[in-house]
């Protein structure tokens, strides 16, 4: 079971999937549909026996594959995983499904070709799974520019309104951090001085690093990963796209794809250059608690429900960076639990918001009002939705909010305290919100509107109830996950070179084992 | 009086440009004895053998590491590249050249001096077969770019760069449509290219008083001579580079391209694109690195500031174009901004990842050319971006393989693009150049929204009254597309093979 090929298996699969739908004719748009449904399942069930087969305790990087690619430069197919990784992409193999089963009908609206829409996805999958699996520099720069292309076709052929800007802004926006880090891998490479892109070999080499060699490389990497992920003030991107993008899509366009940001700091930006991480975590820290504040505020002001979700998720952001530049294992264990955490409620809140804005034809909060009435079980679970990403307790998020808090105010108390505004105003957002769209009295124009008295259908139930199950299970047993990514954590914080605080009367509390 | 000694000659190495200068003179008999409607066929059919025969007589001599005729051609590892890539992109510029499906005539005009909008002009345009004139010129020049990257001294160096400007000026002016603009081109190409030859030339005469020589060992001799003539040497060097910068498209040395890339027949422009920029960085490469290594420290810094000024320049300015083949001009010369980087790199990586970065950027800007001959309404092409509006939904096929080539020029992984602007890269940071890596990254992003504007175009907007449909390409081009493609896609993802090849090739002989 250790030496099956899994990570190459399972980021081709879904490329030739997405290869079968992409010649599927036009007309045959159901055929497309199921075909794509069906491939993502599998990929889904493959993740899942990975997951079954990885051994917790065990080595660090597991189902290690290597193949020879370029060998003048020494760039080779080299895939491996770590806790952190692997939860990354049993989360991308389960949201696909969920995402193709939520825009079933979508693509029909619109007069664009299905088979191309579900072929995108796949091809989406294939490299958001590789960029999680690749374990050579090279290889994750690679994966990590093309994931642009079919994002970029899927915002700017399938998205709503300004769905051209938003794209061409989306591609922009990554593609110029990603030649920051284009420069930085170069500079890697070259300072490495083996002329490998080998992860663990550069890590090997990173000790030797010039200080100010490694300070500049770092920031190239990192402008790539906040861009991407996005933090404060690299962040306009993601309303515009958030908004353009069909609400599936952006699910997993915030759900997943800009995790690889926070997953690029904790891969490359840390264990590489651990001394200037140090050096540059009191900025990340401000940015983070900038971002948690600043777009809370800005969510609280949206009247469109795609662009205010997009606002929350910069929020979200914010806590995983201050998780991260904390350097505890409290924080970071809490900030990849928040990565899962809310790729599922945030994920979860945007399909929901999809199935509303596809009834109303709009995504204006004040489009809507008193919708509960109408379509009381959806409205129920956009609620739970809005709870869940709130974090309250008994939901999932609240433990890795939690962690990251208390794991943050061991090392920095003032940004903690700051941080736990951010609470408060996500309380704001997300009842004011809910309250807008769902309660009150009932919006008469919403009853002229006849997709609006149809209330959550079977298909419907199918793309939420895993979602939900999962915030429920993981707010009250989160012992699977944490398992998992606890001993990636450890070692990340043991690459840069910080031990945690002992124990005092507020943190004595370890992550359960 | 003494017997006069021949020079050895090498006749194999020599072989591919005695081929293709005996099929050019062969393709001019043939101008005068064959009759007007057969000659279309067979000057193609002439032109490609030629060209065949000379790849195949470069890939058996590959091994051939000589200096030969007098020390006049060295035929060393990158001469030998070079000429493969020249005539490999030759044979698809050729295929373009002989399209004639398009339109009836070819792309050419039957008599350039028929006087413009005149009665015959009108005539003409409309249904008599192109200048077949056109092969012959295209062999000269092609033979002239492989005799360039091969000279082994100024002198012949010159004689070269004559041979192969010569025919290019001439090929500029036989558009058939949009004659005055044909002609216009012509016209400047030819001054300016007259200037940058005297320019050169002038150089040439310096470095005579500098060395007493003209031949690149010499010269190399002469400058590491501590009581070298410092005045001779640096002025002769900068004016030598300016007849190179000239034909490489290098600011402030560029204003002819975009107006020439304009005005020219687009095969011929493609033929610009691709060959005379592998011949032009060629001799560059072969001038900075043999004759004048040991002035590096003192060119680098001067040449670093004209690719700086390329690469800024292309790439802002290619953002403001509205004709297609302009901006693909401007990009252009922002491209031979990172080929400058990859020259500047002055170690063995900068001349392997400097010729890597040419056959890449040949075959896609040669599939780039191929697809604008294509996209075209009852004037001509249609070259105007807004014309390009919602190509994708009228021709997916056609959108889909352009957004691949910008993609590719954008440098976005999995394309040529890509690869061959890490090669380069990575060898200038290597070679301690990092500023130049910062700046090629800065004007990568700005390069990287003209193309996107129009992928935009192409796809996300909605088609007008006047987007016109694309013509289906006849085999001619579609052959040339489909080799610019699949080598573009090729180089991107299995780079490695042709890695090792500039590898193995990056050895000069002195």
């Amino acid at each position: 079971m250790k030496d099956f090929p899994f990570l190459s298996i399972l980021t081709l699969l879904p490329l030739v999937g997405a290869a079968v739908v992409a010649f599927i004719p036009r007309a045959r748009g159901n055929l497309a549909k199921t075909i794509a449904l069906a491939w993502s399942l599998v990929v889904l069930a493959l993740s899942v026996v990975m997951w079954i087969a990885f051994q917790a305790g065990g080595e660090r990087f597991q189902f290690r594959e290597s193949y020879q690619w370029i060998p003048t430069w020494g760039a080779r197919f080299t895939f491996a995983t770590d806790g952190i990784a692997l939860v990354m992409l049993v989360l991308i193999a389960l949201l696909v499904p969920l995402v193709i089963l939520a825009s079933w009908n979508d693509v029909d609206e619109t007069q664009r070709s299905v088979p191309t829409y579900f072929a995108l996805l796949l091809t989406l999958e294939c490299t958001m799974i590789g960029v999680f699996a690749a374990a050579d520099v090279f290889l994750f720069y690679v994966l990590f520019e093309v994931m642009l292309v079919p994002m970029y076709f899927i915002i700017g052929s399938y998205g709503g309104q300004r769905r051209q800007y938003a794209a061409v802004k989306f591609f922009l926006y990554s593609l110029v951090g990603g030649l920051f880090m284009l420069a930085a891998v170069i500079g890697l490479w070259v300072v490495g001085g083996h002329h490998t892109f080998d992860w663990e070999t550069l890590k090997g080499a990173s000790a030797a690093f010039d200080t100010n060699t490694a300070r500049w490389l770092f920031l190239g990497f990192f402008i790539a990963f906040a861009v991407k992920a996005p933090f404060f003030p690299f962040h306009t991107w993601l309303p515009d796209a958030g908004v353009a993008a069909p609400a599936p899509a952006a699910a997993l366009l915030v759900g997943v794809l800009d995790k690889v940001g926070t997953f690029g700091i904790l891969r490359y930006c840390l264990p590489l250059f651990p001394e200037a991480s140090r050096w540059f975590a009191p900025a990340a820290l401000v940015l983070g608690v900038i971002g948690i504040l600043y777009a809370a505020l800005l969510a609280v002001g949206q009247n469109d429900l795609k662009r205010l979700v997009s606002y929350t998720s910069i929020a979200h952001f914010g806590f995983i960076g201050i998780g991260i530049f904390a350097f505890t294992t409290q924080a970071g264990t809490g900030s990849v639990l928040y990565m899962v955490n809310h790729g599922l409620a945030t994920g979860l809140l945007f399909l929901v918001v999809g199935m509303f804005v596809s009834r109303r034809g709009s995504s204006l909060v004040s489009d809507f009002g008193g919708a509960g009435k109408l379509i009381p079980v959806l409205a129920g679970v956009l609620f739970f939705a809005g709870l869940a990403s709130l974090a309250l307790p008994g939901t999932a998020p609240f433990i890795s909010e939690f962690l990251v808090l208390i794991g943050t105010f061991t090392t920095h108390k003032v940004y903690a305290v700051i941080a736990t505004f951010g609470i408060i105003l996500a309380a704001a957002y997300v009842l004011w919100m809910v309250q807008r769209t769902t309660q009150g009295t009932l919006n008469p124009v919403l009853t002229e509107v006849p997709a609006m008295r149809k209330d959550i259908t079977l298909r419907e139930k199918i793309v939420v109830a895993p979602l939900v199950l999962l915030l429920l299970l993981l707010g009250f047993y989160p012992k699977p996950v944490t398992d998992v990514i606890n001993p990636a954590v450890e070692q990340t914080m043991q690459d840069v070179g910080t031990t945690d605080p002992g124990p005092t009367a507020v943190a004595n509390g370890r992550v359960a084992r | 009086m003494d017997d006069l000694k021949l020079p050895d000659i090498d006749y194999g190495a020599l072989a591919p440009m005695l081929i293709l200068f005996g099929a050019a003179c062969v393709g001019v008999l043939f101008e005068a004895l064959l009759p007007r409607n057969r000659r279309h066929g067979i000057q193609l059919g002439l032109g490609l053998l030629a060209l065949v025969a000379a790849l195949v007589t470069v890939i058996v001599e590959r091994n051939t590491r000589v200096v030969t005729i007098g020390g006049a051609v060295a035929v060393d590892g990158p001469a030998v590249f070079l000429w493969g890539s020249i005539l490999l992109l030759g044979i698809v510029s050729l295929l373009l050249i002989g399209e004639r499906s398009l339109e009836p005539g070819g792309a050419f005009v039957s008599q350039a001096a028929i006087t413009v909008g005149s009665q015959k002009d009108i005539k003409q345009a409309g249904s008599q077969p192109g200048a077949t004139e056109v092969y012959p010129l295209t062999l000269f020049a092609l033979g002239g770019m492989l005799l360039f990257v091969a000279a082994n001294d100024l002198l012949t160096m010159f004689v070269a760069l004559e041979v192969f400007s010569l025919p290019l000026y001439l090929l500029c002016a036989l558009a058939r449509r949009r004659r005055l603009l044909s002609q216009e081109a012509a016209m400047k190409y030819f001054l300016l290219g007259s200037y940058a030859s005297a320019f050169f030339l002038f150089g040439v005469a310096l470095i005579y008083g500098f060395s007493g020589a003209v031949d690149f060992a010499s010269i190399h001799a002469a400058v590491a001579d501590p009581a070298r003539s410092e005045v001779l040497l640096f002025g002769g060097l900068a004016l030598v580079s300016i007849g190179l910068l000239f034909k490489s498209a290098a600011v402030p040395f560029h204003v002819w391209t975009p107006d020439v890339y304009q005005g020219a027949p687009t095969p011929i422009t493609a033929l610009m694109a691709a060959c005379t920029k592998v011949a032009a960085f060629g001799g560059l490469l072969r001038v900075l690195y043999v004759a004048f290594d040991g002035v590096q420290w003192d060119f680098q810094p001067v040449l670093g500031v004209i690719a700086v000024l390329t690469m800024l320049t292309g790439a802002v300015l290619a953002v403001t174009q509205t004709d297609m083949k302009r901006l693909l001009a401007y990009s252009s010369i922002a491209n031979a901004g990172y080929l400058l980087v990859g020259v500047l790199a002055l170690n063995k990586s900068g001349l392997s990842s400097t010729m890597f970065y040419l056959v890449a950027y040949g075959f896609s800007v040669l599939a780039a050319f191929g697809i604008v001959s294509l996209v075209r309404d009852a004037d001509g092409e249609a070259t105007h971006l807004s014309r390009w509006a919602g190509l994708g939904r009228k021709s997916p096929v056609f959108a889909a393989v352009f957004s691949f080539i910008l993609l590719a020029f954008a440098g976005i992984p999995l394309t040529s693009g890509f690869t061959s602007k890490f090669a380069v890269f990575g060898a200038a940071v290597e070679g301690g150049q990092t500023w130049l890596v910062i700046f090629g990254v800065i004007t990568s992003m700005l390069l990287a929204f003209p193309y996107l504007r129009v992928v935009v175009l192409m796809w996300l907007s909605e088609p007008s009254e006047t987007t016109p449909a694309v013509s289906i390409p006849g085999f001619l081009t579609a052959a040339a597309l489909a080799i610019g493609v699949i080598a573009t896609f090729a180089l991107g993802v299995v780079p490695a093979p042709l890695l090792d090849l500039t590898n193995d090739a990056a050895q000069f002989v002195r």
